[in-house]
């Protein structure tokens, strides 16, 4: 069970930052960065789509109390208690905010680029050294995962982070814009390290990753990164939390409103 | 006669950016530079030019070229140069320039005997 929320924790994430970042699509600053962005936004949910793979997987094999115990979302409960069989879809489109475990960090509104930039920036450098450490996972479907996926977030990590130093070390406005949203979504970045059940519970069994271990890197790399943008933290170490145990901002109903109406609107529809 | 015409040639860009409005229907002022590319499809190959692009800098042109051009794995290398840099002949002169190897067959080697040994010629 734990092996499963701890999948569900990894693929929201996943799921939610690309669905964001999907909003760029026809409205990047110019051409090539639309596509860039886009780009980004494609890998993302195709991790999350390997990751729900798992996920209902392993769902699928647990025992009907087993599984009529973890979700609450409606739409999704129905069917289960049909007695089917879930899929990637149905846990991305069937579940309402409460039962999403992404952190606060990913659902948070692009704002502008500067935002967009910073957002995925932390999310990037933290989603680097997770997958790093996750290759050696003992599940063996979470390492690969992890392994195919390291690729992307390389380049994505590289990405946000030169843009992080373009805008910081660019003009007066692109300093000043970026610093305020630094400012802003620094209190957002606690929580991927805050460890729920699922990640105490994995970490002992050898599947998941050690956060207290990754944060020190993870500290290092976006200090060295604010430095060479000429760019600093804000004092506040003040955290925004709640996200991995489902408690949400009202972004992320926006967020699923928007993602999952075609599905809503018209169950099991195909396109 | 050239001063009256608005030439168009590939490779042009700088200069247009630099005339102070004697040519060019729009301001380039603000916009970022713009960059041919340059993809090799695997090793040994050469590189081919694929397209051109906006880039801040060099930096941001081969990751924009990743980006634009690679998608569907076309490479496994990329140049960029600014398409200023780049110069190209006239088109004006392309009478003068190419038109007198026309009639100069003798420099394609085909007035050679070759023996009917060898093959794949």
């Amino acid at each position: 069970m734990n092996q499963l929320l701890y999948t569900l924790q990894i693929a929201d994430n996943a799921l939610i930052i690309g669905h964001r970042i999907s909003e760029w699509c026809g409205h990047g600053p110019i051409l090539e960065q639309d596509i860039a962005i886009t780009n980004t936004s494609l890998d993302h949910l195709g991790q999350a789509r390997s990751l729900y793979q798992h996920a209902a997987d392993m769902f699928n094999a647990l025992s009907a109390e087993q599984k009529n115990a973890l979700f609450t979302s409606t739409a999704l409960q129905n069917k289960i208690n049909k007695g089917e069989n879930i899929d990637e879809d149905d846990l991305a489109y069937l579940r309402d905010s409460w039962d999403f475990r992404n952190v606060l960090l990913t659902e948070q509104p692009n704002k502008d680029w500067a935002y967009t930039i910073v957002r995925s920036f932390f999310y990037d450098a933290f989603n680097f050294y997770f997958y790093t450490e996750l290759q050696k996972s003992k599940d063996s479907v979470l390492a690969a995962i992890a392994e195919k996926s390291l690729k992307e977030v390389t380049y994505h990590l590289r990405w946000s982070s030169e843009w992080m130093i373009r805008l910081g070390d660019g003009t007066d406005e692109s300093k000043e814009r970026i610093q305020e949203a630094v400012d802003n979504r620094w209190a957002y970045t606690g929580e991927f390290f805050e460890a729920t059940e699922a990640d105490k519970a994995m970490l002992a069994e050898g599947i998941g990753v050690d956060l207290a271990g990754i944060k020190t890197k993870w500290m290092e790399r976006v200090n060295a990164v604010l430095e060479e943008a000429t760019l600093t933290l804000p004092a506040n170490n003040w955290m925004h939390s709640g996200g991995k145990e489902c408690r949400h901002s009202e972004n992320l109903g926006f967020v699923l409103a928007e993602m999952q109406f075609m599905q809503r609107a018209y169950p099991d529809m195909e396109w | 006669m050239n001063q009256f015409i608005n030439k168009n040639l590939y490779g042009d860009y700088g200069d247009k950016e630099q005339a102070t409005g004697a040519s060019g229907t729009h301001s380039t002022a603000g916009e970022w530079p713009l960059w041919e590319v340059f993809i090799r499809s695997k090793a040994g190959l050469d590189h081919k030019h694929a397209g051109s692009l906006h880039a801040a800098d060099a930096q941001m042109a081969i990751e924009n070229a990743r980006d634009v051009y690679t998608r569907r794995m076309e490479g496994v290398s990329i140049w960029v140069v600014e398409s200023k840099n780049i110069h190209a002949s006239d088109p004006y002169e392309a009478a003068s320039m190419y038109e007198p190897a026309n009639d100069k067959v003798y420099r394609h080697p085909t007035f050679y005997n070759l023996p009917d040994e060898l093959k794949h010629m």
